[in-house]
This record gives structure tokens, sequence and C-alpha cells, in this order.
């Protein structure tokens, strides 16, 4: 299977099976895309009578990218074949072990934003904060099933995981004396609104934490809107001073600033460039997740400004990267050489399988999105993953496991997608949700254009 | 000019054969939580195992 598209200047060819990108000029683009259903004699005809205008484009020229097409094709890097189905099948008898928890250290939150699938940290329960005794068995339950898996995940979540900060701090010294008994290293997240950040917060989080994910979704007007305190107040000026303050002692370890787009802001490439412009340099931005319903839930009609929003992204990134002010956006973080391999692009993000979440109470769900849904508990942090027929049901859900995912292109890039996102759109976890895979392979594009840009290649047209 | 160009990447097929170790992060682990990319998943075996 292959795709191409033009974006930006470039025509650009994806060969699916092999991971090969090539980058073509128009008449290469034309003849691909005729070669596997088209004689040859027929494409040279064609070619030479769309291209009459051009006295380059001649039919020795033409038999040369024939067999340029040919030769690539022979070495596997262009109509390669499918292999990987039957290894997909091998993925339910694949014995998983556990390497990462996302710790909900604290059912509530000093923030009410109006779109958090944790219903303002509550996750449709009641408000709690996890106790030290459930952070502790958490760890111990992790490394008792990571197998010989060395580097371990956990990440502080919430609700706000800085309102149990005590316990955050004292199950990371836990983890760091387990860690050397049992040979493993252990990797913390934490992520948080940025609301009670202080010098303690700051000094811990730069020493311990490998990732720190703060959520600012970018200019005041939009992060106000919809991020205000329990009083009813926007949170931006409280929260912006201590996210620098934070990002600039952070002495280059790993950082996001993480926002949400909604129906309110399509034109969102506008609050990533002024978190840009703020000095952060590392930022995610996620179309938000919500009922259809929800005034701010996202439209047919935001797709195609979405689209255009993701090109303009691409293109300022290459020009900022040029100027010498570039900076990273999440999604378009692409490693061509040294990207996954096909054991991960086909297995997918791991919950419930290697990624659970763990409730304030010890009880294991697939991931942080089915916390609070009864049909999806696994078992607890004492007795383990006791619903295995559950656990088996994510072992099978991935890139080939999804019947609406047979003929995308995009499939070994998404791995098949979100199992939350599937289920709340359609009630399965082996459903897809469209409105996602329609930003996330324009998203790929993207991406993958820019790596284009970036290595010096030159427009085509 | 060369018509078609090829980027250096990695060959998946191959890597049927030196991958799968496992270590790599949890898709939804660092910065989304929202959504499911495999694509911007560093591998953490080093290059020349590749």
């Amino acid at each position: 299977m292959i795709h191409q598209y033009k974006l930006n200047g470039y025509c650009i060819v994806l060969d699916i099976y092999s991971g090969s990108v090539h980058v073509v000029d128009p008449v290469a683009y034309d003849v691909i895309a005729l070669y596997e259903t088209t004689a040859p004699e027929e494409i040279i005809r064609q070619m030479l009578e769309k291209y009459h205008d051009q006295p380059d484009v001649t039919e020795e020229e033409l038999r040369q990218v024939l067999d340029s097409i040919e030769e690539l094709k022979k070495n596997g890097k262009l109509f390669a074949p499918d292999q990987y189905a039957d290894m997909a099948f091998d993925f339910k008898e694949r014995n998983t072990v556990i390497k990462a928890l996302c710790l909900h250290v604290a059912h509530t939150c000093n923030l009410t934003c109006n779109y958090c699938f944790a219903s303002q940290g509550k996750y449709q329960g009641d408000r709690a904060l996890m106790s030290l005794e459930v952070g502790k068995q958490a760890i111990d339950f992790l490394i008792a099933h990571s197998g010989t898996r060395r580097n371990l995940e956990v990440d502080f979540f919430g609700g706000e995981p800085l309102m149990n900060w005590q316990m955050v701090k004292d199950v990371v010294a836990y983890a760091r004396e387990q860690e050397k008994l049992h040979n493993k290293n252990f990797r913390f997240t934490l992520t948080t609104n940025g609301l009670l950040i202080d010098d303690d917060v700051i000094e811990f989080a730069n020493k311990e934490m490998h990732n720190v994910v703060l959520s600012l979704d970018g200019r005041k007007e939009v992060h106000d809107r919809l991020r205000r305190t329990v009083n009813g107040k926007g949170s931006y000026d409280i929260i912006l001073p201590k996210f620098k303050k934070l990002v600039e002692s952070r002495g280059g370890k790993g950082y996001y600033m993480r926002g949400t787009f909604t129906h309110d802001n399509v034109d969102f490439t506008n609050d990533i460039f002024h978190m840009a412009d703020l000095g952060f340099t590392e930022l995610s931005m996620e179309p938000v997740v919500s009922a259809p319903d929800e005034p701010y839930a996202l439209t047919e009609e935001d797709l195609p400004k979405l689209f255009e929003q993701y090109e303009i992204l691409a293109t300022e990134m290459i020009r900022r990267h040029e100027a010498g002010n570039g900076f990273t956006f999440y999604h378009y973080m692409i490693d061509l050489k040294g990207g996954p391999c096909i054991y991960k692009r086909i297995s997918g993000c791991g919950s419930g399988t290697e990624y659970l979440a763990v409730t304030p109470w010890g009880e294991l769900f697939p991931c942080h999105q089915f916390v609070g849904d009864p049909a999806y508990s696994m078992g607890n942090v004492w007795d383990g993953v006791t619903n295995t027929a559950l656990r088996d049901e994510f072992k099978l859900c991935n890139a080939y496991a999804r019947p609406d995912c047979k003929d995308c292109w995009a499939r070994l890039y998404c791995s098949g997608g979100c199992a939350a996102n599937a289920y709340h759109a359609t009630g399965s976890i082996k459903g897809i949700y469209e409105y996602g895979c329609q930003l996330f392979r324009k998203r790929i594009e993207c991406a993958i254009m820019v790596q284009v840009a970036q290595a010096g290649f030159t427009k085509s047209y | 000019m060369n018509r078609i160009q090829t980027l250096e990447t990695r060959d998946l097929a191959q890597s049927a054969h030196n991958g799968g170790c496992g270590e790599c992060q949890t898709s939804c682990q660092s910065a989304c939580k929202t959504s499911c990319g495999v694509a911007n998943q560093p591998c953490e075996k080093s290059s020349e195992n590749k």
C-alpha cells in the first residue's frame, strides 16, 4: 500500500509496509499513481500527453522513471507487501508485562475546566486522595509484574496531583529505594494545572520527574474561557509565571506545555504560537474529547479549518526552525530513521495490557480515560489483574484488529488509534473515532512534510 | 534532476527481526493523554542495533 499527497510544494509518496518515504516530482508522482494498475506503454502515452508542454518529459525519461520504480519495488521500498498480518495475530498469545502506571493520586481539582474528561477530577465518582499505602502498593505491583523490563513509567495524574503532593514525594522516595533492589529505572511524569506550583515543587520536579506536562491552552482569553478556578476566575495569570520559572530552571529535562483546543478556538495555531512566543519550546495541543452536544465540541464544519490550521502550523514551524527560533510540536515529532519498530507500530499504546491506571482506592482500569466506568474495572493493586478476559480483549486491540482500519494508510503510524476514543465514539474498543482519525492522518502528512523540508529537499511544484 | 528521491528511514520489515524489545515508552504517557500515536515514540535501542 502506498499513500501519495502534495503539500507545501512537495510531492510525497509513503510506502506503508516498508516505512519508506519518497520525495518525487509531479511526473513521477503521476507515474507511481498509475504503476500498479496500468500497462507501461499506456502510462508513457498518458504522461506524454499530460506533459506535452514540458520538453524534458520524453519517452526515454519516462522509461527511466518506470525503471526506478521497479528497482524500488524489487528492493522492498515501494509497493512492499503486508508481511505483518500474521504477526498481529500472534499478539493474542504474547505474554505481556506491565511497564507503566498512571497513578490517580487526587480525584479532586482546584480548577473547574468545563471540558475536563475527568469531570473536574472526580471521574463521575467521589472526591478522594490516594493514600501512601495505596501508592506504595502500586509501585510493588508494577515491579512485580514488569518481568525483565527495566524502564518503568509512573505518571502522577489527577484531578490535580499537586493536591496530594507530599504523598507524591513519598511514593517517589519509596520507588527510588525499590528500583535499586530490583534493578529497575523509574521514569516519573507529573501532569499539573500549575496552580500549586511553588519552589518546593519546582526543585523536586526538576530533580525527580523525567517529564512534566503543564496544562496551558494558549492565549489568555482562550485559556481563561474554560480553565477557571473554583471561584470562577481565569487561571492564566496565576499559572504562567509559575510555569515559566519551572521550565527555566529545568536544565534541559523534558517538559511539555499541553493545551486543549475546542470549537471556540479552531484557530488553535495562534495559541501554539502564543506559547512559543512566551519562550516555551516543547508544545502539545490536543483536540477536545467530548460528547457531541457540548457547546465547545468540535464539529464537522470545523474539520476543513482544522486541516488548514495544521498546515499553517507546519509551514510556520519550518520558517521558525530556519530562523533559529524553532519549537517542537508533539504530534509532528517523527523520527524516520530511529522510530518505533513494527511490533510497537502494530501493538499500540499498551492500554489494558502494558499500561494501567490506578484509582485513589487502588482499583485498576485499562487507562485513565476508562476510570470510573465499572464495566472496565480490571482488578486492584493487591490482587492484580483479575479481569483477564478484558485484558485479553485489549491485547488484541491493535492495528490489525479494527475492520475500519483495514484500508487505512495511517494504521502503522497510529497503531489503530485510541481505544478509549473508539469506545466513547462507537461503544466498542475495536471501533474507530473517525473524526480523530481524520485529524491524525492530516497531522502525519504534515509531520512528514516538515521532515522532508528540514532535510533540504527542493520544492517541485 | 532525479525525479524520485528516497529519505533514509527505518526498514519496518527488518525491524520485525531486530525489534520488539518492549523497552519503549507507552504511547500516551507523555504529552497527549487523549489520542494514540506511535510514530513519535523514540526507540530505546541504540542505533547500531537497528
